[in-house]
């Protein structure tokens, strides 16, 4: 079975779920001015799914044929490409997602943009750490001094 | 009507109110090129500078230009990096960073800069001409309209971006719908569909949905098979535009920037509407080997929604200049700056103080050509943008991607919620799924409920579809651009294999 079937499997879980979530558990907690109402906060849901049911078994199935295109990037020869790379990528946004609160902005975005760099195999550091401390620097003054949102800097433990 | 044009030009031409759109302009320009901030929040930011000035045609005319170079801005960061910062730019971004992969950036550029212009002034020549009737007839729009004219802007999207898999395209659609419902509701204030976690209750930001369907995959897909961004010899070429592509996208940007206009009237319809509609309708009406460009870099496929987001945002001044009523986020935030300088928009405006209703017109022709003019001679170097070595270019895309999603919510769950989209986006890429009409349907799914819950209430059922005329025939134009093509492929199929074979 192709990927792509295997994805409409998903997406009719996904839809199930979602159906049943919407038919059977929300009218419950109704408040009793509501339930006479025309439409409920359920009504527009139950629609959706229905309708992503038959879509997903249309596919399923396999009703609509399709050619077979050349993609860009064939999933099924992933091994051949930068995977690993790419997942550290994936890893490092993860950690600096985790990270900026605690630590600061200043930090761990200088942090994500030079081991982002490394992970990609630049070696340049005497480029690659000025680069990233300006790009921050001035980041940051754009945001919070310029624009006036509130990112903390510092980690926490210096008052940031 | 003329010796309203001379107030205008008279109010709009000090040195001041020229300054004002100027900085507006380079404002807007810069600030929108960050995704993440769009023309509503950048406003928002200038609102206190633009009250503190005192004069409301000055604030007002500030406050437009900044509206224009955040539209401006948008585009070029989803034609470079595919990473539309603002809803009306998504359009944008399906043949605008295709052509830049072709090493054609500054020609896309170029295409945005004039499509932009032409749909603005287009747009500002149509408001003042129809200004005062069309207040009326925005009026005559119901609810129920709105619903229809959604509903076939989702089928005209999903019919014509599967390229043939319209049920793939369906199913994006709908997925895209169902994320929309997750959240507290306006007309309900229930939360729905958030499993009990708080970071929810407020559904899932667009931006970081945009970011996760468009960025991220593409920054992914760089990693995992390296390419030159800028064409084969590494040169930024085609920077003007030759004689026969101006020819073919002139009638475009006619159409779109007339289209975009009256749609943009529309309250709550606006330059997301306009530019997704425009781009279907320009792609339907292609001549089948055009038809094919589409997605691919097409011209006319960037020309058509630039030209019609910028024509209805100066189409979404109409309502709030005679009515009074805001038709999108952006006229809301503009509202209350009017109203905190002592100006009450609405049918009086004209006539009380026509120096503001007629400077704000006059400055939106100053602002156009302003922008017209700052940016082409910047684009060589925006541009270069992509000429930054590959590993110092991907930690920033995907930077400039989280910070896109940070600083609208303040929230570090939400670039969790990024990178788990992300990947589930690279999933469905691989899988030759179309990701746009998700996040169209995303997008227009809260505005598409809230219109069906309110036309519902007011009809007391589902009657308003056969009751009023103009719905059921919109919605029957619906069903037909979604039955259409499969239809047209299984035909074409059964005369390709002889007989049909009853697959």
């Amino acid at each position: 079975m192709a990927l792509d079937r295997w994805i409409a499997l998903v997406l009719l879980g996904i839809c199930l779920t979602y159906g049943y979530a919407a038919w059977f558990t929300m009218d419950g907690s109704l408040p009793p001015f509501m339930q006479r109402n025309p439409i409920w906060p359920s009504t527009f849901p139950k629609v959706l799914s229905i309708l992503g049911i038959i879509a997903c078994t249309i596919i399923l199935l396999g009703f609509e044929k399709s050619e077979i295109k050349e993609a860009d990037i064939d999933y099924r020869r992933l091994g051949e490409y930068h995977l690993g790379q790419a997942i550290s990528l994936l890893v490092l946004m993860v950690v600096y997602a985790l990270c900026l609160r605690p630590v600061g902005f200043l930090i761990a975005t200088s942090g994500f943009l030079i081991i982002g760099s490394y992970i990609l195999g630049e070696r340049k550091w005497h480029i690659m750490v000025p680069v990233a401390l300006i790009a921050t620097g001035s980041v940051w003054y754009l945001v919070q001094e310029v624009l006036g949102i509130y990112m903390r800097p510092l980690p926490g433990i210096f008052g940031g | 009507m003329l010796e309203g044009l001379l107030i205008g030009l008279q109010t709009a031409f000090s040195l001041q109110n020229l300054l004002m759109v100027i900085a507006g302009c380079l404002i807007g320009t810069f600030i929108g090129m960050l995704p993440g901030l769009g023309p509503m929040s950048i406003i928002a930011i200038m609102i206190p500078v633009a009250i503190s000035m005192g004069d409301p045609s000055a604030a007002l005319i500030l406050l437009a230009g900044v509206y224009y170079g955040a539209i401006f801005g948008g585009s070029t960061s989803s034609i470079l990096l595919n990473a539309p910062g603002v809803a009306g730019t998504v359009a944008s971004s399906f043949d605008g960073y295709p052509m830049a992969r072709q090493g054609k950036a500054g020609k896309a550029l170029t295409i945005a800069a004039i499509a932009s212009f032409a749909g603005g002034t287009i747009g500002a020549i149509l408001l003042m001409v129809f200004a005062p009737a069309l207040s009326s007839v925005a009026l005559l729009f119901h609810s129920a309209e709105y619903f229809a004219l959604m509903v076939v802007g989702l089928s005209a999207i999903a019919a014509f971006a599967g390229s043939g898999q319209v049920a793939k395209a369906l199913i994006m659609t709908i997925l895209g719908l169902i994320m929309a419902t997750v959240g507290e509701g306006a007309l309900f204030n229930l939360p729905r569909f958030t499993m009990g976690i708080m970071d929810l209750q407020s559904g899932f930001g667009f931006i970081t949905l945009a970011m996760a369907m468009f960025a991220l995959p593409e920054a992914l897909f760089l990693v995992l098979k390296p390419k030159n961004l800028q064409g084969d010899d590494g040169e930024i070429k085609d920077l003007r535009i030759t004689k026969d592509e101006a020819k073919a996208i002139a009638p475009v940007i006619g159409r779109q920037s007339t289209q975009g206009f009256f749609i943009g009237v529309l309250p709550g319809a606006g330059a997301t509407i306009a530019s997704f509609l425009g781009y279907a309708v320009e792609r339907n009406i292609a001549p089948k080997k055009e038809q094919e460009e589409f997605g691919k870099g097409s011209i006319k496929g960037l020309a058509a929604p630039e030209a019609a987001n910028n024509a209805a945002c100066t189409g979404s001044f109409v309502p709030l200049l005679t009515l009074g009523i805001p038709g999108s986020g952006t006229t809301a935030i503009l509202l209350g700056a009017l109203i905190a300088l002592n100006v009450t928009p609405g049918p009086r405006l004209m006539i009380d103080e026509p120096q503001i209703f007629w400077a704000v017109i006059m400055s939106m022709f100053i602002g156009n050509l302003v922008l017209l003019i700052l940016n082409l001679p910047l684009i060589p170097y925006i541009a270069k943008v992509l000429a930054v070595p590959r590993n110092y270019l991907i930690p920033f895309i995907l930077f400039f991607t989280l910070m896109g999603a940070y600083i609208g919510q303040n929230n570090a769950t939400e670039l969790l919620i990024l990178v788990g989209f992300g990947v589930c986006a690279t999933a469905l890429k691989f899988a030759d799924y179309p990701l746009a009409p998700l996040l169209i349907g995303f997008i227009l799914g809260g505005m598409m409920e809230d219109n069906f819950a309110r036309s519902m209430q007011l009809y007391d059922g589902i009657g308003f579809i056969w009751e009023r005329p103009m719905t059921l025939a919109l919605l029957v134009i619906a069903v037909l651009l979604v039955l259409l093509p499969s239809y047209r492929a299984r035909r074409a199929r059964a005369r390709a294999a002889g007989i049909a074979d009853g697959d």
